[in-house]
């Protein structure tokens, strides 16, 4: 692709999310306001209505999903942004869109939590909640930005999954990459690979709209199309209608599961800063991948083969790659702005559990290169 | 003459699960004969449903078909509407499911004046889960969980819908049905947010708490205990709680959200 000045913009985090969502084909966003998300709206409601889309503002966070849902059943690519306390009200109906399989994307600015916490300030605690935040056994497709380039990349990419899949993607961005203002090169949608909603082509009456498709994702028609869609959050038959059935059920939830483990091979890969054949592996994602990145090249200037494995999709957890990567390391470090929601993820890969360490902080702050390098330091002269 | 709803009907889904003496497979007919009526293409109809005995009337159909989470159903239609505007959308939601965990989602649908069709067959309980009291059941009533009887008040949620913006709003009975079939017809016909109460029996839950007999006699009950609008506005305010209205509200013509939002931006659809 040749750079010109006209794809080279100055954007902070949240309008390289809005730009990316209308640029991969996203032509309807219901959300409700709330910090440190609100741009995201209020960039959408200024551009989608010039596209033909749709810009609704909801009474709740609850409805903003529903709306969301419902946009994409009747055929256009929809999202929402919100934060902590909008995701945990969002909660039940990305399940139902999970259990329905509507393609929606959902981008969560992590802030301080739980409950209100500090609506303004950064945290990375929701990793969990993005994963398990909706009851019952199921799949889910997150992805963590690190920079303000990867926020308009992987927004792309979060639509193309979410279509591919026929599932809701959940991208984790915070407060910090919010507001953060670097250079991105914009794509148009011609230079892209932009996913289109694969329909039914045949019109039958004996049209299966639920019969799994090929990597086990249905092909299903829009409501309006002249094939008959039936949605339902129940158990449901591969017609649609709901039947409490153990075979079908238990056919369905592995189906769900399956799908998105079995799509790992298409999402974005883990990425590899520093040394090839690291002592060290510092895993790390989003804000405090920035950090890491600083530190393990620090550490290599000081001779300490150190290599920061940083991860845009967290879940699916890529387990295999953790494994593969850390296995020959004598150290593995996990920095993030929890309590160690991914260390325990990384512990349970398979590698040896007790060097496995932790740098995590929790008040608000973002972790410094200084505090890493420290964790790295100790390792070598304990 | 008898119009021909069967094309509307997933026969092969039948016998259904509601309980012998239950109203809901008289409103799904009466829904089923008025669409006939209007000769509303299968593939342009949309029956949305909530959660509760209501929400299984999606699954005796043959149109497009949606059943969401409880109490969201209008919160979901306004997103379809907005993608699909052409498309005739009827929420079929109960007492519990609209008036209760949906009630702010009434509001707003109305507000909006989201061009669908709210049926809300009132059973004055939570048939699905054992026959608890919800915000429609009548005050003193019994239930599984007010077994000496109710001590809230009940909501009317026909006025409002109406103070919320609602273009048309109706009551009628599943004994009425005549009136009832009227009502979805002028409901549907009208553009912009409208809905039609159903007051409906419950012989196993409501009924049988309440001592009103079995299926026929709960029928005698309801018609009996309903009035006309105007009979009822004449009545006195101790007399009127004895008894449920009967009939047409509010009957307007405001636009649509859809039509709304592309007058506003720009003043035309841009994706006409």
């Amino acid at each position: 692709m040749v750079k010109n000045k006209k794809n080279i913009r100055f954007l902070q985090g949240n309008e390289a999310c809005a730009l990316a969502g209308i640029t991969a084909g996203a032509r309807f966003f219901a959300g409700y306001p709330i910090s440190p998300a609100s741009e995201i709206a209020e960039i959408s409601s200024l551009l989608l209505p010039q596209r033909g889309g749709i810009y609704l503002q909801m009474e709740d966070e609850i409805a903003g999903i529903a709306a969301v849902i419902g946009a994409s059943l009747g055929g256009m690519k929809s999202f929402t942004a919100t934060s902590g306390p909008g995701l945990s009200l969002m909660q039940e109906n990305i399940g139902f869109a999970i259990m329905a399989e509507v393609p929606c994307v959902i981008i969560n600015i992590q802030r301080f939590g739980p409950s209100t916490g500090i609506a303004t300030q950064p945290g990375q605690a929701d990793v969990m909640a993005a994963r398990w935040g909706t009851h019952g056994d199921h799949g889910i497709v997150v992805l963590a930005p690190t920079s303000v380039q990867e926020c308009y990349d992987l927004t792309i990419e979060a639509f193309n999954l979410a279509e591919t899949l026929r599932t809701p993607v959940i991208l984790l961005t915070d407060a910090t990459l919010a507001h953060l203002r670097e250079k991105v090169v914009t794509k148009n949608d011609k230079e892209l690979s932009i996913a289109a909603r694969k329909k039914p082509e045949r019109l039958s009456e004996d049209y299966h709209p639920y019969e799994p498709g090929p990597n086990g994702v249905p092909v299903l028609p829009d409501f309006g199309d002249d094939n008959i869609l039936r949605v339902t959050g129940l158990v449901h038959d591969h017609d649609g209608y709901s039947t409490p059935q153990p075979k079908v059920a238990g056919d369905l939830v592995r189906r769900l599961q399956q799908k998105i483990e079995s799509a790992s091979v298409i999402m974005p890969k883990p990425k590899l800063f520093g040394s090839e054949d690291p002592e060290i592996v510092i895993i790390s994602f989003g804000i405090s991948a920035r950090s890491s990145r600083e530190a393990v090249n620090r550490a290599n200037s000081q001779g300490i083969k150190t290599c920061l494995m940083q991860l845009p999709t967290i879940w699916p957890f890529p387990e295999e790659a953790v494994r593969e990567k850390c296995s020959d390391a004598k150290t593995v470090i996990v920095v993030e702005m929890n309590s160690g929601q991914l260390f325990r993820e990384v512990r349970a890969s398979g590698i040896q559990r007790d060097k496995v360490l932790s740098v995590n902080r929790t008040d608000t702050a973002v972790i410094t290169p200084e505090e890493i390098m420290n964790a790295i330091k100790e390792v070598v002269n304990p | 003459m008898t119009t021909d709803y069967s094309s509307y009907l997933a026969k092969k889904r039948l016998p259904h699960l509601w309980c012998p003496g239950c109203g809901h497979g008289i409103i799904l007919k009466n829904l089923l004969l008025s669409m006939a009526e209007l000769e509303i293409p299968r593939e342009k109809a949309l029956l949305a449903c909530g959660i509760g005995c209501s929400g299984r009337a999606g699954d005796y159909v043959n149109f497009h078909r949606f059943q969401g989470t409880h109490g969201r159903t209008l919160a979901f239609a306004t997103g379809i509407k907005m993608a699909r505007p052409e498309l005739k959308t009827i929420c079929f939601m109960g007492d519990g499911d609209c008036g209760a965990i949906g009630i702010g989602h009434l509001i707003h649908a109305a507000r909006r004046n989201v061009d669908v069709t709210a049926i809300i067959p009132n059973n004055m309980n939570y048939g699905m889960t054992g026959g608890q009291f919800s915000p429609l059941t009548p005050v003193e009533s019994l239930s599984s969980t007010s077994r000496s009887g109710k001590a809230e008040p009940d909501i009317d949620l026909c006025h409002l819908a109406v103070v919320s913006g609602a273009n048309y709003v109706a009551r009628t009975t599943a004994y009425h049905v005549i009136e009832m079939k009227k009502m979805f017809t002028r409901a549907i016909s009208n553009k912009g947010f409208s809905l039609v109460e159903v007051i409906t029996p419950c012989p196993t839950y409501f009924g049988r708490y309440n001592s009103l007999g079995n299926a026929p006699e709960m029928m005698r009950w309801i018609r009996e205990k309903t009035v006309p609008l105007q009979k009822y506005e004449e009545m006195s305010v101790e007399e009127q709680e004895k008894f449920f209205w009967r009939g047409k509200l509010v009957e307007k013509n405001k636009p649509d959200l859809y039509t709304l939002y592309w007058q506003q931006e720009r003043g035309i659809d841009h994706r006409a």
